[in-house]
């Protein structure tokens, strides 16, 4: 977004009639300013930057505007299908992707190497466990694991979504009723919880992306299970005091083999309330087009372009030269469901989330929950049981179970 | 009574080590300013300064128009609550009637409710008025957000006040206004002005509303530092740099005043 506001001064002079006024704000602000706008339709912004989770949801409430009738040049076919088909809704586009991302392994090349191990092509949950503890070295600040333990629906819960899936547990089956109190998340949150406490750094539980990734940067992680996109910040010697050691794997396994799956996106759409929509559209097919990444490419180099969105940019031989993990990104975007995957049937969608209007209420709760047992206020089994009756009153009170 | 000289050595001791204290996170913060992005994530004391993130913050954002905004709203939403505080404070200070008291604590409760549960009214209101991201919705927020704190400070420092000076201007034939211009203000100058620096303060500082009532046109300073905590990794050094430049203005504003803030809020303390 920061690239985008700089060079944007290049597209204001394509076309001088258009002017362009910029408010930028932190995810947690954002989401909140959005929604209030939109649901009251004040219609303060004419372009909006938000994830898949919500682009389906605000598209079946009639918030955004299709889009379709795209110019033959935009080449929407060029845009990785797992991200276009979770901003689909009813066989229509209603935003279009600046960035997408999956999730990987990150870890030390030159800590397993002193540790003496190897880390496999398809890890699993268990063999990482075994790493971590190896590797740890509490003296020296050097943490085996690193996971997300910042409580909210997009922080913990994404990762802690992804593990309950991998171990066959899933948010809901198909009655609506909650499925927090099963043995499938009582492994993955033992795990979790054991993991981070062994071998996780001090105050796990107040660290994001962004905490995690300053950590990895400045060398205090073994391994971090993260998005793809902290690759291009991790290998940027600009950024990242190990960029020369890191070594990347799949997302780990666990009993259930036909997941994890992680797909996000942030897109650019257009509200219903916008007045300027000609404009609004110009710019929003200007910001995702293949002259953009061209562009960026350009100015910063390959390695900083927009991530995820399109399969001329994977295929471009600068990029994966400058990018070692491209084609790694590349497969993990295109294998994953953008409907999620879970060992039992279930009546929603959505890979590390549930597509429903509640979860951010419902995640976030949870996630509190969830962050209690790290800080050692609850244990395990009450924290699953806490966080499933919430679950369970705030889906009741909206009328989901049959 | 005078304190034993190592009395006075611990209690000088103890001074300092609050004032380092609470003034660490703002030196932490100019200094991590001028650090470059790869030293800002290590704690290190010793580094080469730069003016890089300085340049890159002035480079994306026009913090003219930001700390403009700043000034003219948190001018704005005193004044205008001074100007409805004053009279309040003096007929509640000076004609109380059965139910001042009621009022005075009804006033504060206002307070009490968190701001993020009357948002939406507020956001309809706005939106049907046309006061969305202008800077005189923001003026009348602010004023009404600290009505009821400017009131109360008023109403202590003209609790102070003998009531038989007024008395007096009024066998002389001072009207109303003429009383609590030429008799009332003056006597109490160190309260109000201390009052609308506070006032001031809290306007500057107010994140909330301006975050969620602007957008492009009329946003201020905190909208200007939130645009800076990026979701795209951590860029310490680039939101340090914006937040010196935000709270630059007010803290040397702060030091020119201290003297009036200190007298002010400790006016009538000892009798």
């Amino acid at each position: 977004m920061v690239v985008m506001q700089k060079l944007s001064s290049v597209f204001e002079k394509q076309h001088p009639d258009i002017h362009l006024r910029w408010v930028v704000l932190e995810e947690n602000v954002l989401r909140q300013r959005l929604t209030t706008d939109i649901a009251t339709k004040a219609g303060q912004f004419d372009v909006l930057t938000i994830g898949n989770y919500e682009v389906p949801i605000w598209a079946k409430q009639g918030w955004l505007d299709a889009m379709d009738n795209l110019p033959a040049s935009y080449a929407v076919d060029d845009l990785l299908k797992p991200v276009r088909d979770g901003l689909t809704y009813n066989g229509k586009l209603y935003g279009l992707p600046f960035y997408g991302e999956s999730a990987m392994t990150y870890y030390r090349t030159d800590l397993f190497q002193k540790a003496g191990i190897k880390m496999p092509d398809a890890p699993t949950y268990e063999q990482i466990r075994g790493f971590a503890d190896k590797i740890t070295d509490k003296e020296h600040q050097i943490y085996g694991m690193c996971l997300r333990g910042k409580p909210g629906w997009g922080e913990n819960m994404a990762y802690v979504t992804s593990l309950v899936n991998a171990e066959g547990g899933q948010w809901f089956d198909m009655q609506w009723k909650p499925a927090l109190e099963t043995p499938a998340w009582h492994k993955a949150i033992t795990y979790y919880d054991g993991i981070l406490k062994a071998d996780g750094p001090p105050g796990a539980s107040s660290n994001g992306f962004n905490e995690n990734l300053a950590l990895f940067a400045s060398g205090h992680c073994g391994m971090w299970i993260d998005a793809t996109v902290a690759g291009g910040m991790l290998f940027d010697k600009k950024q990242s005091t190990v960029a020369d050691k890191v070594g990347f794997a799949p997302m780990p396994t666990g009993s259930f083999k036909g997941a994890p799956t992680w797909l996000w996106s942030w897109n650019l759409a257009i509200p219903a309330t916008s007045k300027q929509k000609e404009a609004a559209r110009t710019f929003v097919t200007w910001a995702t087009s293949k002259d953009y990444i061209a562009l960026v490419a350009k100015e910063n180099g390959w390695v900083s372009v927009p991530p995820g969105t399109r399969v001329s940019t994977y295929e471009n031989p600068d990029y994966q030269k400058a990018a070692p993990f491209a084609g790694f990104v590349r497969k993990a975007i295109e294998v994953a469901n953008p409907n999620g995957q879970t060992a039992q049937p279930r009546p929603y969608t959505g890979a590390q989330f549930v597509a429903i209007p509640e979860f951010q209420g419902i995640g976030t709760q949870v996630g509190q929950t969830i962050a209690g047992t790290l800080t050692g206020q609850t244990t395990v089994d009450q924290a699953l049981k806490a966080a499933d009756s919430a679950t369970q009153r705030t889906v009741s009170q909206a009328g989901y179970p049959k | 009574m005078r304190a034993s000289p190592l009395q006075r050595l611990f209690a000088a001791a103890l001074g300092w080590t609050v004032a380092l204290v609470l003034f660490f996170p703002i030196f932490w913060m100019v200094l991590t300013s001028f650090k470059s992005e790869g030293d800002a994530i290590a704690p290190r004391l010793l580094f080469s300064p730069t003016f890089e993130s300085y340049r890159d913050v002035f480079a994306r954002a026009d913090y003219v128009a930001f700390a403009l905004n700043s000034v003219v709203i948190s001018v704005g939403g005193t004044v205008l609550a001074l100007l409805f505080a004053i009279p309040a404070a003096y007929s509640m200070a000076f004609h109380p009637t059965d139910r001042t008291r009621g009022t005075l604590l009804w006033m504060l409760s206002t307070k009490m409710l968190p701001p993020v549960g009357v948002l939406v009214p507020i956001y309809l209101l706005f939106r049907s008025a046309g006061l969305l991201d202008t800077r005189t919705g923001l003026v009348a927020i602010y004023a009404l957000m600290n009505l009821p704190i400017v009131v109360w400070m008023l109403f202590t420092f003209y609790k102070e006040v003998p009531n038989e000076i007024l008395e007096a201007g009024r066998m002389d034939g001072a009207r109303t206004l003429t009383e609590v211009w030429f008799l009332l203000l003056p006597l109490t100058l160190p309260g109000v002005a201390s009052t609308g620096l506070l006032s001031l303060i809290l306007c500057w500082n107010e994140a909330f509303w301006s975050l969620n009532l602007t957008s492009a046109g009329a946003a201020p300073l905190t909208a200007f530092i939130a645009s800076f905590s990026s979701p795209e990794g951590l860029f310490f050094a680039k939101l340090s740099a914006a937040s010196t430049m935000a709270v630059a203005p007010i803290l040397v504003f702060g030091w020119f005043s201290q003297r009036q803030l200190v007298q002010g809020l400790t006016f009538g303390a000892v009798k």
